[in-house]
């Protein structure tokens, strides 16, 4: 238990990302299947309007901070360093501080569901409701009195923190940590997507910090910031949001298609087609994503220029992506493809991307999009590209790596069951979306009337929404099946091309015997100059030194919560509590012994 | 082309089970906003349904094609192809600027104030309900919005209070409505008809229940409405059960935010000069009829959660009394 506490191993913290991360993704799944039994009959199943606007808004706040990004995390931390033959990450010790207040941040949120009571409220009543884009000045507290607001904008700061450390500890890891050899231009496909990833984390991040700050200034303080009868604009807030929000789009999908990058090869028994180019699309959808955050905003009114600028950009933002799944799809030309479910997972992944991208060309178009943007239309968008994208993609890491991370390999034959309940069920459940957003149905709104003729399709997408649910219970039972008598998975089950291979599963503390020399893109598969790399040694040669672990990082992280529940209480000397213990904290961090 | 686009998916919407008419669908357009949208979907449609069929009918003869088979030689690890990867950039380029060029087209044809002589309406959100000022003619709607057939048709609009957004799919695209902002579309309905629309910006809890109606009207039917809303309602005769309703209203804590001419100036609520002339109330939610409004008047905010007025304590045959007076106001 110590050990877990004060671990700065970058696989032992990967695990906790993961579990955390996974139970917060099955946590927003039940809020998902709330919405979706609301809306599986014209007037609702009796959830109040309040109650349905908590639920809409934790899922999507849930999903997009606590499910999909911790759930990259978790890989990051566990298989960057295996992937870029290093020992751990830069910044041990900071890595474990992130997981700490992501951890603590994500609990503080949720708390909300729980926290009526203190407040004088029920049960249920005081979780954020402003939508997972808040926007002002519906947020301000003439419009949202309660703490709810209050929740979720001090929790998102707190996450922030988290996001930060880890995008520039993983910046610091990937361009400094790489063995020898490992140019640049050789670092495997998703320790590169990583890498933009982080690059997008750290200069986005800052932007909503910024615009949750000045909305707490607003609420707590009396300023004007989104207030227009102060002189305030609650457009700004639009602005801010979404020069946050799409970058934050890339920071979900780039992993997952960092992984799919890694699953293609591996199960073509073909390099990656096209990998320069791969790496630098990447690239430049981490650049081009900076400048198209308007187009979620065409129905404000900006006028046809602006209207006209960044639907352009957002057009062109499909080059890119297009000239990604065109390599993958060459990838698996005159491959020899094996369908693991890692393998299928990745085939889906392209298959509903490509669904997404297409309905997202269709409002790239501000006209279009006039009629489609708060429909369910867009929400259909958005699903198929998070998950039919990402929550795809991460499966297929899951299946793929699983073996590496617990020395085992998931049941094939559950893995297909899971993956064809999940694929039919998010068709299910998501394409008849498109077709009640075409006939007039918002988003956001907790009842419809029968008038309306979109009841049976709601009725298909509450269907497939609980068969993903299944498919998800499937996958339940594959874990722990897999614990008691999952087979052993030897150092390279798939025979896959990068240095996680080499090492036996899972790994020991050290990872590398002997910090491998890399002299290709594909070190564990021959090349037309070079053989497969040797096998390591089984036994270091010499004594390795591995940092031993902290309390600092978890003391740190602690205060952030104590001084949100002090903001929240209206506590000032809560709040200064917390920022002692966050002071306290890192100094005796900074001052503690290098050898422990 | 339209037309087999709308066949397409009103199939798909039939065999799914939906059947019945969509009053509130984008893809039966009645103005020239919303036909210029239409027609731009379906070009970018067919451009979909294009790449899709070429895409995922490359991926599927991959993954068929190529599956490992027992005996088949190890593929050859082949790195990338030059002409391959500046081919499929310019492809999707090329089919982008065939889909770019009517799409500018398109924003800047409906973006243009109406011409001169256009119906002006001045549309104000509330949470969760809707006002139009007719500043020409000098009269105020809610929630139902009565428009010319044929006349070219300005809304400017603004919010008196959070963000909402205003769509009626079949005249147009939504336009969000902003305190201290002024935004507009504007548009002529080419059929006459009743059109269905909501709020489209998450505005609170109501959010759901902030709709309208849109009645598009022949000229002499729109002038008799007109006429009708520029009048004040008869004053109900002596003794009859609305004079006494009108008693009830004047008494009790309605005139502090109802507007009726004549009567009371509140402005917080709805003006209900003519309310006994609408189709529905409370933010279209429910028909005009007495039994609702009896309901809505005894407690609102069990019909439509947040709504302001509050649960009114009015005896039952004062209540019978007001519901009939307010009935009268047409």
């Amino acid at each position: 238990m110590k050990s877990w506490l004060t671990t700065t191993d970058h696989k032992r913290i990967g695990l906790l990302y993961f579990w955390t991360a996974f139970g917060f993704f099955l946590l927003g799944g039940l809020e998902a299947l709330v919405i979706r039994a609301q809306l599986a009959k014209p007037d609702g199943i009796g959830l109040s309007a309040e109650l349905y606007n908590q639920m809409f808004t934790m899922h999507g706040t849930t999903m997009v901070f606590l499910a999909l990004m911790p759930l990259s995390a978790a890989f990051f931390n566990y298989i960057i360093p295996l992937q870029i033959g290093a020992r751990d990450v830069a910044f041990p010790r900071l890595n474990a501080f992130s997981y700490w207040v992501f951890l603590l941040g994500g609990l503080f949120m949720n708390a909300s569901f729980l926290a009526g009571p203190l407040f004088g409220a029920d049960r249920l009543s005081v979780a954020p409701d402003g939508g997972w884009f808040g926007y002002a000045n519906l947020t301000e507290r003439q419009f949202s009195p309660g703490p709810n607001i209050d929740f979720w904008l001090l929790g998102l700061q707190i996450l922030g923190i988290a996001s930060l450390a880890a995008g520039f500890n993983f910046i610091v890891t990937i361009l400094n940590m790489r063995a020898p050899g490992m140019k640049m231009l050789r670092l495997p496909p998703f320790s590169w997507m990583t890498l933009v990833t982080q690059f997008l984390v750290i200069t986005a991040f800052p932007v909503i910090t910024v615009a949750l700050v000045l909305l707490m200034f607003d609420r707590f303080f009396g300023t004007h910031f989104f207030i227009p009868a102060g002189g305030g604009d609650p457009i700004l807030w639009q602005h801010l949001f979404w020069l946050f929000g799409h970058p934050e789009v890339y920071i979900l999908i780039l992993p997952a298609m960092g992984i799919v990058s890694e699953v293609l090869p591996t199960f073509s028994r073909k390099p990656l087609f096209g990998y320069t180019v791969v790496v630098y699309s990447g690239v430049l959808i981490g650049f081009m994503g900076w400048g198209v955050w308007s187009h979620h905003m065409f129905s404000v009114g900006l006028g046809p220029i602006a209207d006209s600028v960044f639907s352009a950009t957002t057009m062109l933002i499909a080059v890119p992506t297009g000239v990604k799944i065109f390599n993958w799809i060459a990838t698996l030309w005159g491959g020899q493809i094996r369908f693991t479910t890692a393998m299928l997972f990745a085939v889906g992944f392209i298959a509903m991307f490509i669904i997404g991208g297409l309905s997202g060309v269709s409002h790239a178009a501000p006209p279009a999009d006039l009629q489609q943007t708060d429909t369910y239309y867009v929400v259909a968008h958005i699903h198929y590209v998070l998950f039919g994208g990402t929550m795809l993609g991460l499966f297929a890491g899951m299946y793929y790596w699983w073996p590496k991370i617990t020395g085992r390999l998931l049941s094939e034959t559950l893995g297909k069951w899971h993956f064809w309940l999940t694929l039919i069920g998010m068709n299910l459940a998501f394409f008849p979306m498109h077709l009640s957003g075409l006939l007039g149905m918002p988003r956001r709104i907790y009842t419809y009337g029968a008038e309306l003729g979109v009841t049976r399709l709601n009725v298909i997408s509450t269907a497939g929404a609980f068969l993903i649910g299944l498919a998800m219970l499937v996958f339940l039972w594959n874990i722990v099946r897999t614990r008691r008598v999952g087979r052993p998975a030897g150092n390279d089950p798939w025979g896959g091309a990068t240095l996680e291979w080499a090492i036996p599963s899972p790994p020991p503390v050290y990872n590398f015997t002997v910090i491998p020399h890399v002299e290709s893109r594909v070190p564990l598969w021959p090349t037309e100059r070079h053989g497969p790399m040797a096998p390591l040694p089984l036994t270091p040669p010499a004594p390795i030194h591995v940092p031993g672990g902290s309390w600092w990082p978890l003391f740190t992280a602690f205060g952030l919560p104590v001084m949100a529940i002090g903001a929240l209480s209206h506590h000032l000397w809560l709040v200064l509590v917390g920022v002692a213990i966050v002071i306290v904290g890192i100094y005796r961090w900074a001052y503690e012994p290098f050898e422990v | 082309m339209p037309r087999l686009r709308s066949l397409w998916f009103l199939l798909t919407a039939v065999c799914l089970g939906c059947g019945g008419s969509f009053p509130q669908s984008t893809l039966a357009p009645k103005s020239d906003f919303s036909a210029a949208i239409d027609a731009l979907f379906t070009d970018i449609f067919w451009w979909a349904v294009v790449v899709f069929v070429i895409v995922e009918g490359l991926l599927l003869f991959a993954i068929v094609r190529y599956r490992a088979r027992p005996g088949r030689p190890a593929p050859r690890p082949v790195h990338g192809h030059t002409a391959l990867e500046i081919g499929w950039t310019l492809a999707p380029a090329l089919i982008l600027v065939f889909i770019a060029v009517p799409t500018m087209r398109t924003i800047f044809a409906t973006a243009g104030h109406a011409p001169e002589g256009a119906l002006r309406v001045d549309v104000i959100g509330h949470q969760w309900w809707w006002e139009y000022r007719y500043p020409a003619l000098g009269i105020t709607a809610v929630n139902e919005l009565h428009l010319p057939v044929g006349i070219p048709v300005q809304l400017d609009m603004t919010s008196a209070d959070v963000i909402h957004s205003f769509w009626v799919p079949a005249l147009g695209g939504k336009r969000d409505l902003t305190q201290g902002r002024t935004t507009r579309i504007a548009f002529r309905a080419d059929s006459a008809g009743e059109y269905w629309g909501q709020c489209a910006e998450f505005c609170g809890a109501s959010h759901a229940n902030m709709r309208l109606r849109v009645f598009v009207e022949p000229d002499t039917a729109f002038d008799a409405w007109v006429a009708r809303q520029r009048a004040v309602p008869a004053a109900p005769a002596r003794g009859s059960l609305a004079e006494r309703g009108r008693q009830v209203f004047g008494r009790g804590a309605c005139i502090g935010c109802h507007t009726i001419a004549g009567v009371s100036r509140g402005t917080i609520g709805p003006d209900l000069t003519h309310l006994g002339s609408r189709a529905t109330i409370a933010g279209a939610l429910f028909p005009n009829t007495a039994e609702y409004l009896r309901r809505w008047i005894a407690d609102a905010p069990s019909l439509k959660p947040g709504a302001l007025m509050p649960p009114q304590g009015i005896a039952d045959d004062d209540l019978t009394a007001l519901v009939a007076y307010l009935q009268s106001l047409r």
